[in-house]
């Protein structure tokens, strides 16, 4: 009851601890149904996943890696706007962007598109503000994950990577719809 | 001739203790992930059982590193100290009933002093001077810490284990390690004549072994390891083995003076049955397998009970286990005085 806090606001409260009982004091009690709580999980069904080679479901619409369209026609989508690069709050991306030339048309949807673009993977924090951003719908995050690598350069993904269609090592979990 | 055999089983027993401490550190790192549902190492070799192989490399291949303002003399001492007090104690435990080999009776014991008990005393008291040296010599605040802990700690818990021990040896009428075991023939096991005693020495134990609920001269949450926070390499794996020899020994020590050693209920019987030969080794395996559950067991409490307080380890140690143990000491002597 004692104290300012009381005064100032009068929510001090008195609690009533009970003392402990002479069973609680030999801490035995508690303590063999504290080993028979663990001993239970001794014999459970383990939460592990073995990563490698069982993989946890993802869902459809799962952030991984990055994935860059090509249209009906199989010409890239990405005309390199750079909306992308701008809405990116971890700044990872950068492109180049260049003209298409005479008898491109089948490789590239519009007249301008990316020579280079890249991605660094250890920038990006995968939160899909790039597909939202994109008005060609060029640019979309894959249920891809798990990149690995020695190098620090190798988080730096390029065309050649990034492509859809190109080579992508990564791991593809099982989807769930 | 009589010094080969001896010799033999000192390698023995100095490489089963090894193994032991090698694989209690597979076991407890086991033993945690089952409690939490979890799988634990499992990917060096079939099960993960080659797991204590790499991280023993893993511990020799890590820098060495000896802090400037330390003493180094005392440094270096604090860790083989540990170790070699707790592969000390091994000694006078008796690993199994005598083996008749050839006509020969050979004793699975490396020495049998009459004062059995107190050596296993004095030597695992001394051990813990490897703790209080590494940990002053480190000259870090946190590990003179642990030192002082373990210190403060070794003195309020030895004095109750002692005492427990003292009723223990009122019954059996020695101290001899081997006499003790061999009285509790069959099922006769001193854990019916001393429940309370034994309470008290597990409890204990615990503390001696520096284990979870009494583990505050590492408790790596305050101390940041305490004891050991400047060691690393093979001086840290020195202290870390330790430990684990010191549980091993402990338990065995519970199984020898508490659960019978090496007898079993009808051992005479399958004795006769096997032959004396198979009967010794048959002994030696029961004995193991109750060291073996007690591991087990120190394992479980660690992973279920939080750790002590300080105030609370030395209230439970000065107030609650040393007057519990001179009660029982007093109950033990009323009732051998009233059943002759």
């Amino acid at each position: 009851m004692e104290g300012q806090g009381y005064l100032l606001t009068g929510r001090a409260k008195v609690l009533d601890r009970p003392r402990l009982s002479w069973a609680e004091k030999m801490y035995l009690p508690a303590i063999v149904g504290g080993l028979s709580v663990t001993i239970k999980h001794l014999f459970r069904r383990k939460a592990t996943v073995q990563f490698p080679e069982q993989k946890r479901p993802v869902p459809i619409s799962y952030r991984g890696l990055h994935v860059l369209k090509r249209d009906e026609n199989g010409a890239e989508r990405c005309t390199a706007c750079g909306l992308c690069a701008v809405a990116c709050p971890a700044e990872a991306i950068t492109m180049e962007a260049g003209e298409r030339k005479p008898g491109e048309e089948h490789l590239y949807r519009e007249e301008k598109y990316a020579i280079k673009y890249e991605i660094n993977m250890l920038r990006c924090i995968f939160c899909g503000l790039c597909e939202e951003a994109c008005p060609k719908e060029a640019i979309f995050l894959e249920p891809t994950f798990a990149p690995a690598g020695f190098d620090r350069n190798d988080f730096i993904y390029g065309k050649d990577r990034l492509l859809e269609g190109s080579k992508r090592e990564e791991i593809i979990p099982p989807l769930t719809s | 001739m009589t010094l080969l055999p001896t010799i033999i089983l000192m390698l023995a027993i100095f490489a089963l203790t090894m193994l032991v401490a090698l694989y209690s550190t597979y076991a407890e790192r086991k033993v945690a992930a089952f409690l939490q549902d979890r799988l634990g190492p499992n990917r060096a070799g079939p099960g993960g059982l080659l797991q204590p192989l790499a991280d023993g490399i893993k511990m020799i291949m890590k820098e060495e590193l000896i802090p400037v303002s330390s003493n180094r003399f005392l440094f270096v001492l604090g860790p083989a100290v540990a170790m070699i007090c707790a592969l000390m104690a091994g000694v006078v435990i008796p690993w199994g009933p005598d083996l008749n080999l050839g006509g020969h009776s050979y004793r699975l014991q490396l020495a049998d002093p009459d004062f059995g008990i107190l050596y296993v005393f004095a030597v695992v008291s001394i051990g813990v001077y490897g703790i209080m040296i590494g940990g002053w010599a480190s000259n870090n605040k946190f590990s003179l810490m642990g030192a002082l802990r373990a210190s403060s700690q070794v003195i309020s818990y030895e004095l109750s284990m002692g005492l427990s021990i003292i009723a223990l040896v009122m019954v059996a009428g020695t101290l001899s390690m081997r006499e003790i075991v061999a009285q509790q023939h069959g099922f006769n096991w001193y854990i019916w004549y001393q429940p309370l005693g034994f309470l008290i020495f597990l409890v204990t134990a615990f503390a001696e072994t520096n284990r979870t609920p009494f583990d505050l001269p590492e408790c790596e949450t305050e101390l940041i390891g305490g004891f050991h926070t400047e060691y690393s390499s093979m001086k840290l794996g020195f202290y870390l083995f330790a430990e684990y020899i010191n549980m091993f020994i402990s338990s065995a020590v519970m199984a020898a003076l508490y659960f019978g050693g090496y007898n079993y209920p009808g051992m005479d019987a399958v004795q006769a049955w096997v032959g004396p030969i198979l009967g010794s080794l048959i002994g030696f395996l029961v004995y193991f397998l109750k060291i073996a559950l007690f591991i087990f067991f120190f394992m479980w409490v660690r992973w279920t009970v939080p750790r002590f307080r300080y105030d609370q380890l030395m209230k439970l140690g000065w107030k609650g286990l040393l007057p519990l143990s001179l009660l029982n000491i007093f109950i033990t002597a009323v009732i051998l005085k009233l059943v002759p």
